[in-house]
């Protein structure tokens, strides 16, 4: 049966080509924008860590004055003072700890004659490797000793190992950042997390790149003067190099949580210190949040609006495309109407016009997705050649290459049942006595 | 051209009629908007500036000793000053769109409290003249105040301030800037001079209140300053940003040198804007493409239907114009009944996008310059099909289907 609907169905795309083209053509169109803006939307709203985001959380606390603030409104503000992030560290609540800010450094070329360049980095403490998986191609991270004694030790990225010392074990080795000499003590395996989540709120990218170049502790980076990217202040400030007692935030911090009894006791852990600050007369604020990784992602809207608008834009699309399919199959369902009404006298029941209909709805999404998915491609070509951060990352995965067919073939389905349903509907007699 | 029959005709064909209004209708709701977000991106990029945008080339140094500031950026600056073609030179913090923002709240009294976030630019000696800033009111820096001017914790230790037109409207309404104190905290500079607004380093970061609020300090040598920017003729700045990079590469050896252009700075800083841009066109043309066809379509099927009803009209006295008149009202009607859904339709997306994006009201002229557009649209296509029908004989009519 489902193969004499097929030969119908073909024969019937055939004798119709340029309505044929035109279904495939419109479907296809609206295919491609919607896979093309989906797939960035679920790439740039993707969970950078999967295996262990759940367990990351984000403290906040609030030092700001009290001027304008609404209790339980207000949300706080996205980074730390030094001395806040440090009583949270050395309390040791959580299974791993660590403060994150942002640099960059001059590195010194190894050979003679080539210019110096920048590079990005992380100033942090010992556990930030442990606490995001990191890996390490070789030798490992700081220890806690390093972190206190500010020591000028540096965990280089992969394409950096390869740039100073062609990908060799450079662990040891030194090399010479902002003029001052550092030893590696660990090469990372590429690592680049989309988005970079550690460093939202820290100036700098959220998307796209290599990741960060160089890692090293908070304290040598302090001590050394390598001020972070980001610094925001909450009173006037009167000596700014002296980060460590300026009323300023600066460092994201991450507690590693692994269930909902820790969460909860860092929970009543961070409201007690807020709380405590503020009798001390430090804080005028009580307000506090602990998100999880991917609730901090959402809280900072890291998916552009951009991405998000042409989203919506391409679904709407899409729906206008359909629209004009269902158009389409109806002008030609109704065109048959007598050879329905002969298909209908000769015996054919009601259910089997719906199903050749449907058959032939369903041909016209398979070639529309196939269709759609050149599109796509095209899409996504288009946007890699952008300037925009994420441009590197547009790429169709296996799953969206197969949500494609799902979403043609539903698309063209649900197009086809207003024409299948006004076909089977047609009564043979009149049909029949025209002619 | 008598209507009634065309809507008789109409109520018996309802499920493609309704469908030519949604297409409309979605078309024209997608339409407005995309059109909305397009004029306003369009608008951001063209941001006036008040600088001399096409003269000016900046080439960056980062790295360099900050101890050394001293004597090395006036040797630097006397170096810059040989190249052929360079009429003004002179170091700074920072450029307008430059993304690097050092931003900060200025009052007009004490400790007063704003949500303005202000951009912060330390110009050094003749900077006012590199960067073609445009005096409106009262005077630049001179020497003396340059001398005396550092920069400590992000502020100035000098005494005086030049402030945009912006800043002065907003801060003294109604009276003139010059000879006001402008304070951070209980910190206080005189401004000596209100200039034509500059764009913010990152006006999208500050947001439109703090678009062009910028202050311009006066600042002797300092290892702060990392810009070194080079006012010329425009057809000369390609090889001006060129030798001076060259120059300050072999000057600064140990530091990284980047050149550029202020005008590719500008097109760099609106890259993603104008990809936007392109985009939404693009999308907008090709949803026009389908809808137009979609009416080529139904109208075609409509025409193949009907033509020995056509035929009879032709063979009673109907002339060919009639026949296409018909068709065209037709679709005119439909196109109506789509745009007045579809401007309700596009109404309520802005409303929508409103409260989750950046996006302000759309201005009501957009509705009815989309509803036109789409109408033009719906004419354009029914145009083929209604001219097939024109072209059925009248012995049409004697023929039985």
């Amino acid at each position: 049966m489902f193969g004499y609907y097929l030969d119908l169905a073909l024969r019937s795309l055939k004798r119709h080509k340029v309505l044929t083209l035109l279904m495939v053509l419109s479907l296809a169109l609206g295919i491609g924008a919607c896979i093309t803006t989906t797939t960035v939307l679920r790439l740039l709203s993707g969970d950078p860590l999967p295996q262990k985001s759940g367990q990351l959380f984000y403290p906040q606390v609030d030092p700001n004055a009290k001027e304008g603030y609404i209790a339980g409104q207000t949300e706080p503000p996205a980074t730390m003072t030094y001395v806040d992030a440090m009583f949270l560290l050395h309390a040791h609540r959580a299974k791993r700890q660590a403060a994150v800010a942002l640099t960059s450094g001059k590195i010194a070329p190894q050979r003679a004659n080539e210019r110096p360049f920048y590079s990005d980095g992380v100033q942090t403490t010992a556990d930030f490797f442990g606490l995001f998986d990191a890996p390490f191609e070789y030798g490992s991270g700081w220890t806690a000793a390093d972190d206190e004694g500010g020591s000028q030790v540096i965990v280089i990225a992969g394409f950096l190992n390869q740039k100073l010392f062609g990908g060799a074990n450079s662990v040891g080795k030194t090399i010479r950042m902002n003029d001052h000499d550092f030893r590696i003590v660990g090469v990372l395996k590429p690592w680049s997390p989309q988005p970079r989540f550690y460093a939202l709120d820290l100036g700098g990218h959220d998307y796209g790149g290599d990741g960060d170049a160089m890692f090293l502790p908070l304290k040598t980076a302090m001590d050394l003067k390598m001020g972070p990217q980001d610094i925001e202040c909450y009173n006037a400030v009167t000596d700014v190099d002296n980060l460590a007692a300026a009323p300023c935030m600066w460092l994201g911090v991450w507690a590693e949580l692994p269930d909902q009894a820790a969460v909860a006791d860092y929970r009543t852990f961070l409201a007690n210190y807020a709380k405590q600050q503020v009798a001390q007369g430090r804080f005028s604020r009580d307000e506090t949040a602990l998100l999880d990784l991917m609730g901090w992602l959402r809280d900072q809207q890291v998916v552009p609006d951009d991405v998000r608008l042409q989203a919506g834009l391409a679904y709407g699309f899409l729906l206008i495309c359909v629209l004009n399919t269902v158009g389409l199959l109806l002008a030609k369902c109704l065109r048959r109407s007598r050879e329905i009404g002969v298909r209908r006298a000769l015996g054919a029941t009601r259910g089997a016009i719906f199903g050749q209909f449907m058959v032939e709805a369903g041909i016209v999404g398979l070639v529309g997705g196939v269709l759609g998915l050149c599109f796509a491609e095209l899409g996504l070509f288009g946007i890699r050649h952008q300037p925009a951060e994420y441009a590197s990352l547009a790429h169709l995965d296996l799953s969206m290459f197969l949500f494609t067919f799902v979403v043609a073939v539903m698309a063209s389905l649900v197009a086809g049942l207003l024409p299948a349903w006004r076909a089977c509907a047609v009564a043979p007699a009149p049909q029949l006595k025209a002619s | 051209m008598e209507i009634r029959p065309i809507l008789t005709s109409l109520r018996k064909h309802r499920i493609p009629a309704a469908l030519i209004v949604l297409e409309i209708a979605l078309a024209c709701a997608v339409l407005c908007n995309a059109v909305f977000m397009i004029g306003q991106r369009v608008a951001d990029i063209h941001w006036p500036n008040a600088i001399d945008e096409q003269g000016i080339s900046v080439v960056t140094v980062n790295g360099a000793d900050p101890k050394l500031a001293v004597s090395d950026i006036p040797r630097n600056l006397v170096a810059l000053r040989g190249i052929a073609g360079a009429t003004a030179v002179a170091a700074a913090t920072s450029m307008p769109l430059d993304h690097n923002g050092a931003l900060s709240d200025f009052t007009a009294t004490p400790n007063g409290k704003t949500t303005v976030n202000t951009s912060i630019y330390f110009l050094g000696s003749g900077g006012e003249q590199a960067l073609g800033l445009h005096l409106l009111e009262g005077r630049f820096f001179n020497a003396e105040e340059y001398a005396d001017s550092g920069s400590k914790d992000f502020n100035s230790t000098g005494h005086v301030v030049l402030i945009t037109q912006s800043d002065a409207q907003r801060l003294w309404p109604g009276q003139s800037a010059l000879g006001k104190t402008l304070y951070t905290n209980d910190t206080g500079w005189t401004v000596i001079g209100v200039v034509a607004d500059v764009l913010a380093q990152d006006p999208r970061f500050s947001g439109p209140g703090g678009r062009y609020s910028s202050v311009f300090f006066p600042l002797h040598p300092d290892g702060v300053m990392g810009d070194y920017v080079l006012r010329s003729a425009p057809q000369d700045r390609a090889r001006v940003v060129r030798e001076a990079a060259q120059l300050l590469g072999k000057l600064e050896s140990g530091a990284v040198v980047d050149g550029t252009t202020y005008a590719d700075m500008r097109t760099d800083y609106f890259a993603d804007t104008s990809s936007m841009v392109w985009m939404l066109v693009l999308v907008c043309v090709v949803m026009l493409a389908v809808t137009a066809f979609g009416i080529v379509g139904l109208t075609s099927f409509w025409v193949g239907q009907r033509r020995q009803q056509i035929g009879i009209r032709r063979a009673v006295g109907a002339s060919r114009g009639h026949i296409m008149q018909y068709f065209q009202t037709e679709n005119f009607l439909l196109s109506a009944a789509g745009v007045v859904l579809g401007t309700a339709l596009a109404d309520g997306i802005n409303l929508y996008l409103m409260r989750y994006y950046e996006i302000t009201r759309m201005p009501w002229y957009y509705l009815p310059v989309s509803a036109v557009a789409l109408w033009a649209i719906g004419q354009l296509a029914v145009l083929g099909p209604a001219l097939r029908a024109a072209a059925v004989p009248p012995v049409v009519a004697t023929r039985s289907a």
